[in-house]
């Protein structure tokens, strides 16, 4: 049975530099970097110190409440560097990769046979358990609650994300055993929500959902909202596409592969492709020859929601896309009342972008104005499609009010749900820092 | 070097000083700043706030020329009623427009003024940048004060307002009544005798008084609440050429801007047209009285409530007030179904005070400054509305 969702609010971004549909191999990166921030709520124990020598599978660290959860290199090498921040807390594992890799052995498993125990279990000692992420609290899953239904979704709006249909193609396999593992993991159902034609909806097990219409309908919150609203005390859990085909790639070949296929995006590129790279790659090495690097804003992810990097950053564990846009850090002559032809804007405010809703645009980093209280109403709920009041909610949790958090919603919500209504934000308020940080003050004293 | 250089030299050279503020509000002016995006989304849409606010003004433009010529129609035609007979050749002249400059850009002078000066003077105490709310506030209140306001009185009413209004509430966006409004709140309840009457509407009439050249400034709702039948016709009052607050009078020009604003995507449409829809009711409602004889016309209410329900959504300040006051977002109603509410109620109490008040036949100030008291209460149980809905999810699933 298939339950559409039509989205209706919400807005696409739509910017230069859509990744052309073709594909260049990386060649390995000296030196890759797991970063424990990419994994939010996590407190790392480190397992490899440094000059360990460890095989792409390897614990590197741990978390410390829960010490199953295990946390693997992704090549195989030396660890040469753990860089430590305030309070000896690790920052990054870097590791030196051998020219050729060598995997560790988690044998090959049949998924139809095993026990949900077993699933989970095989997913700790493998490293891919902090593939899976909750809701609440957009954290990695806490394997002790059992999650009401899981969701994947399989329908990428976000600003120039990578065409999902494109980079798991020929995938089939590694998904349906992904797919038949993690559906042990829940009584309820395994929801997937698509575009119109998918790969998905050959596969069985799962429930097909047909999105459409605006970003943010691609988002796994909207869905979630569309389908199965999160309740006080459930808890759902998330599974990203690409992360599902390591998992699977896992079960049948026993081998942890973080090998996956990026999309690299932006104006800032010269030629806008797809690359394979490994979790954890050196951002120089991937985008090598390609990127425009003057004045150059490299994102992790996609412009929305992407974490900033350096030049000599590392790509995220959970990222199938770098975006290079131009940085805004210019002044512009009475910038504030002419009339704008080349930003976006949900307004008609002498903004005319309402005039050419297919044209692309090369949008820079400038926050085009300064930082202000809440003055403008209504505007959010046009971009905004959960059933949830997104001014009243994020005043609740700038105040840090818990009583109104929980009932507004504060537990249906995760940062990047908040990412249209920060872009359109007259006031220029950090609406997703508001939310990550009310959310782990809820996590914190609500559990 | 470049302005553009000079500026931003000056910025870095006095970051963080007391004074920063007061540079960066005139630099900002000139340039968008060069702030880029840290964490969050790393694009930002092109709408701040200053836009923002510059769309409204750009809305009252109109509302402020037209204002300017009116007022010294409404002097000459005073003085010789033979003009009303063709306004379009004795309206857009310049003689009228002269009456304009010397009465109105003086108002909106002291208004801008004082007011930027207490903005600034804020800011660099408490350390914030210069917020643009009152550069909406700094307009509104010279088309909303009777031409013969002394600029004193409006440079200590605009005092009043803007610190006790908004700024011991912590600036723009933090206030809890229109700042506006208040300013003219404070002008009605401080200067009663001279705020209202028949006087001090039509500019000279307060010097002439008692004199042979005296000449009458008397407003349609003031001749209406005395039970008097009034010389202009519709169309006069629907552009507005009538006596009145300086910018409030012409209903077709305040629609207008209306329509700019709800095509900008700036002003509510939905408070717009709740508050006619509250007002019509009302209207309506008192004509029912009056055709059902209930009253009689010898009562004093006779003259106001006998008024045609459409014929109040043009005189007096309930289309202005409509459209550019009941709009404010700071101090309305937060949510599309409170907008309804909230406009619906200031229309109805509009009128409803209108007809009442006996010291001063105008209600649109003191409704929208009644709602916005009450604006925070009808979001909560609309708010509320939202979280029962969750709450029965829960109930339903349990159940």
């Amino acid at each position: 049975m298939s339950k559409d969702i039509r989205i209706k609010k919400g807005l696409d971004i739509k910017l230069i530099g859509v990744a052309e549909k073709t594909t260049t191999n990386s060649s390995l990166s000296s030196v890759y970097s797991v970063q424990p921030e990419d994994f939010h709520g996590i407190t790392p124990k480190l397992v490899a110190k440094e000059g360990a020598e460890v095989k792409a599978g390897d614990t590197l660290f741990y978390e410390k409440s829960d010490e199953r959860i295990l946390f693997s290199s992704p090549v195989s090498g030396k660890v040469t560097d753990v860089i430590r921040g305030a309070r000896r807390r690790v920052m990054a594992v870097k590791i030196a990769a051998d020219t050729t890799q060598i995997h560790k052995d988690f044998g090959i498993k049949d998924a139809s046979k095993m026990s949900a125990e077993e699933v989970k279990n095989h997913l700790f000692s493998s490293g891919c358990w902090p593939f899976i992420k909750q809701r609440p609290y957009d954290v990695v899953a806490n394997p002790d609650q059992a999650p009401k239904a899981i969701f994947i979704s399989a329908y990428a709006t976000a600003p120039l994300a990578a065409d999902l249909e494109y980079t798991l193609a020929g995938k089939d396999a590694e998904l349906q055993t992904a797919i038949t593992a993690i559906s042990k993991l829940t009584e309820g159902k395994v929801h997937v929500s698509v575009g119109a034609n998918s790969m998905f909806e050959n596969l069985s097990g799962l429930e097909i959902h047909k999105v459409s219409g605006p970003h943010p309908s691609g988002n796994v919150g909207t869905q979630i909202a569309a389908i199965d609203p999160i309740n006080k005390g459930e808890v759902v859990w998330v599974v990203t596409p690409q992360d599902l085909v390591v998992i699977g790639e896992l079960l049948l070949t026993g081998k942890l592969n973080l090998q996956r296929t990026i999309a690299l995006t932006g104006s800032q590129f010269e030629k806008p492709q797809y690359i394979t790279a490994i979790a954890g790659a050196s951002i120089s090495d991937v985008t090598a020859n390609n990127l425009n690097n003057d004045n150059t804003r490299v994102i992790s992810g996609n412009v929305l929601s992407g974490k900033q990097l350096e030049i000599d950053g590392f790509l995220g564990y959970y990222d199938n896309q770098i975006t290079a846009i131009p940085e805004g850090d210019d002044y512009e002559f009475f910038g504030w009342n002419k009339p704008v032809f080349d930003k976006i804007s949900p307004s008609r405010a002498l903004t005319f972008s309402w005039l050419t809703p297919n044209k692309k645009y090369d949008l820079n980093t400038n926050t085009n104005g300064e930082h202000r209280a809440f003055v403008v109403t209504g505007s959010y709920e046009n971009v905004f499609p959960l059933d949830i009041y997104p001014m009243q909610l994020l005043k609740a949790f700038m105040i840090q009010d818990l009583d109104e958090m929980e009932a507004l919603g504060g537990y249906e919500v995760a940062p990047e749900d908040f990412a249209l209504t920060e872009f359109i934000c007259v006031s220029k308020q950090p609406h997703q820092k508001i939310i990550r940080e009310g959310l782990d003050l809820m996590r914190q004293e609500l559990g | 070097m470049s302005l553009k250089e000079n500026l931003h030299n000056l910025k870095e050279k006095y970051r963080g000083t007391k004074m920063a503020p007061a540079f960066n509000a005139i630099h900002t002016f000139l340039y968008l700043p060069n702030e880029v995006t840290h964490g969050g989304t790393h694009i930002k849409a092109a709408d701040d706030l200053k836009r923002t606010m510059n769309i409204v003004i750009m809305a009252l433009i109109p509302c402020l020329l037209f204002g300017m010529f009116n007022a010294g129609y409404q002097h000459y035609a005073a003085i010789d009623g033979s003009l009303r007979d063709n306004v379009i050749a004795n309206f857009f002249t310049w003689d009228n427009l002269w009456i304009g400059i010397i009465k109105v850009l003086p108002l909106v002078i002291v208004s801008y003024g004082v007011g930027l000066i207490v903005e600034f003077i804020f800011a660099v105490i408490k350390g914030h940048e210069v917020e643009e709310g009152y550069l909406v506030t700094g307009m509104l209140v010279p088309l909303i004060v009777p031409i013969d306001t002394p600029l004193w009185m409006l440079a200590v009413a605009v005092v009043f307002g803007v610190v006790i209004g908004k700024e011991v509430f912590g600036g723009t966006g933090m206030n809890i009544l229109n700042p506006a409004l208040t300013i003219r709140a404070f002008l009605f309840f401080a200067y009663p005798t001279w705020m209202s009457g028949d006087k001090v509407w039509v500019y000279d009439a307060v010097n002439r008084t008692g004199t042979a050249d005296a000449i009458s400034g008397e407003t349609i709702l003031g001749s209406y609440a005395q039970n008097q039948e009034v010389i202009y016709s519709n169309w006069d009052k629907f552009f507005g050429f009538i006596p009145g607050s300086v910018g409030e009078t012409s209903t077709f020009l305040i629609l207008l801007g209306a329509a700019f604003l709800i095509f900008t995507k700036i002003g509510s449409w939905r408070i717009i047209v709740s508050t006619f829809i509250g007002a019509s009711v009302m209207g309506l409602i008192f004509n029912g009285i009056v055709n059902a004889d209930i009253i009689t016309d010898s009562s004093k209410f006779y003259g106001l409530m006998s008024t045609n329900w459409w014929e109040h959504l043009m005189i007096g300040g309930l289309a202005f007030g409509a459209v550019y006051m009941a709009t404010d977002p700071v101090t309305g109603s937060q949510t599309n179904k409170g907008k309804w509410i909230y406009g619906f109620l200031i229309g109805f109490i509009s009128i409803m005070i209108r007809v009442f008040n006996p010291a001063y036949p105008e209600g649109v100030f003191l409704a929208i400054l009644l709602m916005n008291v009450f604006a925070p209460t009808i979001d909560h149980y609309v708010v509320q509305g939202n979280v029962k809905k969750r709450l029965k999810r829960v109930t339903v699933k349990t159940a």
